[in-house]
C-alpha cells in the first residue's frame, strides 16, 4: 500500500448523525428482545429454546454493533473484521458440537 | 529510492543511544519505541526462561533415583505448575512475537515503528503486571497451584492453593497478546512502504501476521474460560464441576480452543524465523516463497481446528475424536512443506555454519522429531497407550524447546549484532550449540521412552528400577544442558558489555534489516524505503534454481 493511500485510510469518515428517538427505539427493542430470551427459557422448549435464545442473542449484538457502535457506517473492512470473528467463533461451536451430541 | 541504497543515509544515534525525555531506566519503560520495547520484552523473557528452566533441573533431580525423596509430593506438584506456567505464559508464548516481532516487524515491512505505540507499551506493562501476579501467587495464600499449567477442573476448582491468583496473572497476560496481535495486523495492513507488496513481505513478517490473527481470535476464549473457574471458585456456580452440575470436558474444549492454537503461537514466529537465517546462510533465495507464506496461515487456520485431540482418552464423543484426529495429521500437511523448503533452499547453496545456522538446521531436526511424534498421538489407537505419559512430555519438549526453544537461540544469534551493535565470540557460541544440542537429546530422548514403557507424567518419584537408568540418563543431560545455556548467555552478556563492535550486515543479508545501521538509529530509516524487488533477491553470485 502507498503512503498516499494510508494517509487517505487515516482520514476521519464523517457519518450521519444518529437520532436519539432512534437509540431509544434500539434501546427498547433490545429490552424486548431480552423480555423474549427470558419467557422462551421458562417454556421448557429444549433445542428449539437454545436456538431461538441465540438466535435473539444474536440479533441483539447486531443492533448494539450497527447502530450504537456506528458499524452501519463504517467501511467494508471491519465488516470483514467483524465476519472473521463471527465465522471462527461459529466453527468453534460446531467442532465441539462434534462431542456434545455424541456422547 | 530503492533498499539497497539505504545504508547510504547519514547515521543518526542509535536508539540506544538516543535521549528523549527521559533518561535512564525511565528512559526505556518510558519508551514508545518498538525496539526499546522489543529489548525489554527479550530481557524479561530471558530471566522467566532462567527461572523456568531451574524449576525443570529441579525436578529432573527429584526424578533422578527411584523413591527419591528430594521435594516433597505437594512442592513436586507446585514445581511442574510453575515450571509450565513459567515457560509456556512468560516465555514461549510471546518469545519470538513479542521480542523479535517488536522489534523487526516494522524494520522488516520498511515502517518507523508499529501502529499503536502506545499500546504497544501499554501491553509490555500487561505482560509484566500478569508475570507479577502470576509469581505472587508462590508467595501469598495457601502456596503456589498445584494443578499443572492446564488447571484442569475440578481439581483446580477444588484445591486450596492459590489458583485464583495464579489464573488471574494469566488472564492479564493473555490480554497483552491480543493487543500486541492487534498492532501487528494493523501495522501489517497500513504500515508497508511503498512497493512492499504482500508477496514482498519477508516470511518472518508472513509467521507474525499469522500469528498475530490466533493471538487476536483465540486468546479471548482462554480468557473467558479462566474467568469461568475463578467464578466457580469464588461463587459456586455449576459450570464445569460435575458436583454442581457442570461438564467438565467442557473446560477442556474451552482450554485446548486456544491452547493448541497457542502452540502455533510459539511455534510460528520460530519458523519465520529460521526462514529467515537459512536463505542467508546458504546464500540463496527461499526455495517456495508462496508455499511458506501460505503455509503460515494454513497452519494458524488449521492449527485452531485441531484441540480436540487433546481429548481422546476424555470420554469426548469417537465422532469427535474421529473428526479431530483426522483434522490433527492435516495440519502436518504444511509443517511439511515448510520443512522440505527449507531443505530445498539449502540445495546447491553456498552453506556457511556459522552459529545462527547450527541453531536453524538443529531446529529443523528437533521440530522434525517433535512433528512426527506429534502424528504419533494423532493416532487415537497409538494415544490411549501414550496419554498422560512422559512420551508426551518428550513430544512437547522436542517441539517447544527443540522448536521454539532452538528458534528463539537462533533467532537471538542471528540478530544479537544488529540489536546492540556488538559481535559474540562465534567460537563460543558453536561451542554453546554444541552442548546444548547434546544435553537436550539426552535429555529429552530417553522421556519418549521412558513414556512408551509406561512411565506416566506428573508422577513424584516411581518405584520401578527399570526406569532408573533412562531417569538418570535425562537428568545428566539436564546438567548438559544447563551448561551449554549458561555459557551461551556468559557469551551474549560478554558481548553486550566488551564485544567488538558489529558490522551493518555481519552475514550478508538482504532483507531491509541488514540495510539500516547496527543499531538502528530511532526511527529505523532516513527516509522511508521504496521497495522494488522480492525480500530474498539480491544474494551476490546466486547459483540460479
Amino acid at each position: 500500500m502507498k503512503r498516499d493511500d494510508m494517509n487517505a485510510d487515516h482520514q476521519h469518515h464523517e457519518h450521519p448523525a444518529i437520532s436519539y428517538g432512534k437509540f431509544v427505539g434500539v434501546w427498547l427493542a433490545l429490552l424486548m428482545l431480552t423480555a423474549l430470551t427470558v419467557a422462551a427459557s421458562g417454556l421448557q422448549l429444549h433445542v428449539v429454546g437454545v436456538v431461538t435464545a441465540a438466535c435473539v442473542a444474536t440479533l441483539k449484538t447486531l443492533l448494539v454493533l450497527y447502530i450504537f457502535m456506528h458499524l452501519m457506517y463504517e467501511e467494508r473492512i471491519f465488516k470483514i473484521a467483524l465476519a472473521v470473528g463471527v465465522a471462527t467463533l461459529a466453527v468453534f461451536i460446531a467442532l465441539t458440537f462434534a462431542d456434545f451430541p455424541f456422547r | 529510492m530503492t533498499a539497497a541504497v539505504i545504508a547510504a543515509a547519514p547515521r543518526e544515534p542509535s536508539y540506544l543511544a538516543y535521549r528523549g525525555r527521559y533518561s535512564g531506566i525511565l528512559g526505556w519503560i518510558f519508551s514508545l519505541d518498538h525496539k526499546r520495547i522489543g529489548v525489554m520484552y527479550l530481557i524479561a523473557q530471558a530471566v522467566f526462561f532462567l527461572v523456568g528452566a531451574s524449576l525443570g533441573v529441579t525436578m529432573r533431580l527429584q526424578l533422578m533415583r527411584p523413591d527419591n525423596h528430594l521435594v516433597q509430593p505437594q512442592v513436586y506438584n507446585a514445581l511442574f505448575t510453575l515450571h509450565g506456567v513459567i515457560m509456556i505464559f512468560l516465555f514461549v508464548i510471546p518469545s519470538l512475537s513479542a521480542s523479535f516481532g517488536n522489534f523487526f516487524l516494522p524494520i522488516l515491512i520498511g515502517a518507523k515503528d508499529v501502529s499503536f505505540p502506545k499500546l504497544n507499551l501499554m501491553s509490555w506493562y500487561l505482560f509484566m503486571i500478569g508475570a507479577v501476579v502470576a509469581l505472587m501467587s508462590l508467595f501469598t495464600g495457601n502456596g503456589p497451584p498445584d494443578t499443572g499449567w492446564t488447571f484442569y477442573v475440578p481439581y483446580s476448582i477444588r484445591t486450596s492453593t492459590n489458583v485464583v491468583m495464579g489464573l488471574t496473572g494469566v488472564f492479564i497476560i493473555g490480554f497483552s497478546s491480543i493487543l500486541t496481535g492487534l498492532n501487528f495486523i494493523t501495522t501489517v495492513h497500513r504500515l508497508r512502504a511503498p512497493g512492499m507488496s504482500w508477496f514482498r513481505m519477508p516470511l518472518f513478517v508472513w509467521a507474525l501476521y499469522a500469528t498475530a490473527w490466533i493471538q487476536v481470535l483465540a486468546t479471548p476464549i482462554l480468557g473467558i474460560t479462566l474467568a469461568l473457574v475463578v467464578v466457580e471458585r469464588l461463587a459456586g456456580v455449576g459450570i464445569f464441576d460435575p458436583a454442581k452440575g457442570g461438564d467438565p470436558i467442557l473446560y477442556q474444549h474451552l482450554f485446548w480452543i486456544y491452547s493448541h492454537p497457542a502452540v502455533y503461537i510459539m511455534i510460528l514466529p520460530a519458523m519465520g524465523a529460521i526462514t529467515e537465517i537459512i536463505p542467508t546462510f546458504s546464500h540463496r533465495t527461499i526455495f517456495g516463497y508462496k508455499a511458506i507464506a501460505m503455509s503460515s496461515m494454513a497452519i494458524a487456520l488449521l492449527g485452531s481446528l485441531v484441540w480436540g485431540h487433546h481429548m481422546f482418552v476424555s470420554g469426548q464423543s469417537d465422532v469427535a475424536d474421529i473428526t479431530f484426529s483426522l483434522l490433527t495429521f492435516l495440519v502436518a500437511i504444511p509443517s511439511a512443506v515448510k520443512v522440505f523448503n527449507w531443505t530445498a533452499t539449502l540445495y546447491k547453496g553456498s552453506i556457511v555454519l556459522e552459529a545462527p545456522m547450527l541453531y536453524a538446521l538443529s531446529f529443523i531436526f528437533l521440530f522434525s522429531i517433535g512433528g512426527l511424534t506429534g502424528l504419533m498421538q494423532g493416532a487415537l489407537a497409538v494415544d490411549v497407550h501414550l496419554h498422560d505419559t512422559a512420551f508426551i512430555v518428550g513430544h512437547f519438549h522436542y517441539v517447544m524447546f527443540g522448536g521454539t526453544g532452538f528458534g528463539f537461540f537462533a533467532a537471538l544469534h542471528y540478530w544479537f549484532p544488529k540489536m546492540f551493535g556488538r559481535s559474540y565470540s562465534d567460537k563460543v557460541a558453536r561451542l554453546a550449540w554444541g552442548i546444548l544440542f547434546v544435553g537436550f537429546n539426552t535429555l529429552y530422548f530417553p522421556f519418549l521412552i521412558l513414556g512408551w514403557l509406561g512411565m506416566p507424567r506428573r508422577y513424584y518419584t516411581y518405584s520401578f528400577p527399570q526406569f532408573a537408568s533412562l531417569e538418570m540418563l535425562s537428568t545428566v543431560g539436564s546438567w548438559i544442558l544447563v551448561t551449554g545455556i549458561l555459557l551461551m548467555v556468559g557469551n551474549f552478556l560478554h558481548a553486550a558489555l566488551k564485544g567488538a563492535r558489529a558490522e551493518d550486515n555481519p552475514w550478508g543479508g538482504v532483507t531491509l534489516d541488514w540495510k539500516i545501521p547496527s543499531p538502528p538509529p530511532l526511527e529505523n530509516f532516513e527516509q522511508i524505503p521504496v521497495i522494488t524487488q522480492g525480500p530474498y533477491d539480491g544474494f551476490e553470485g546466486q547459483a540460479p534454481r
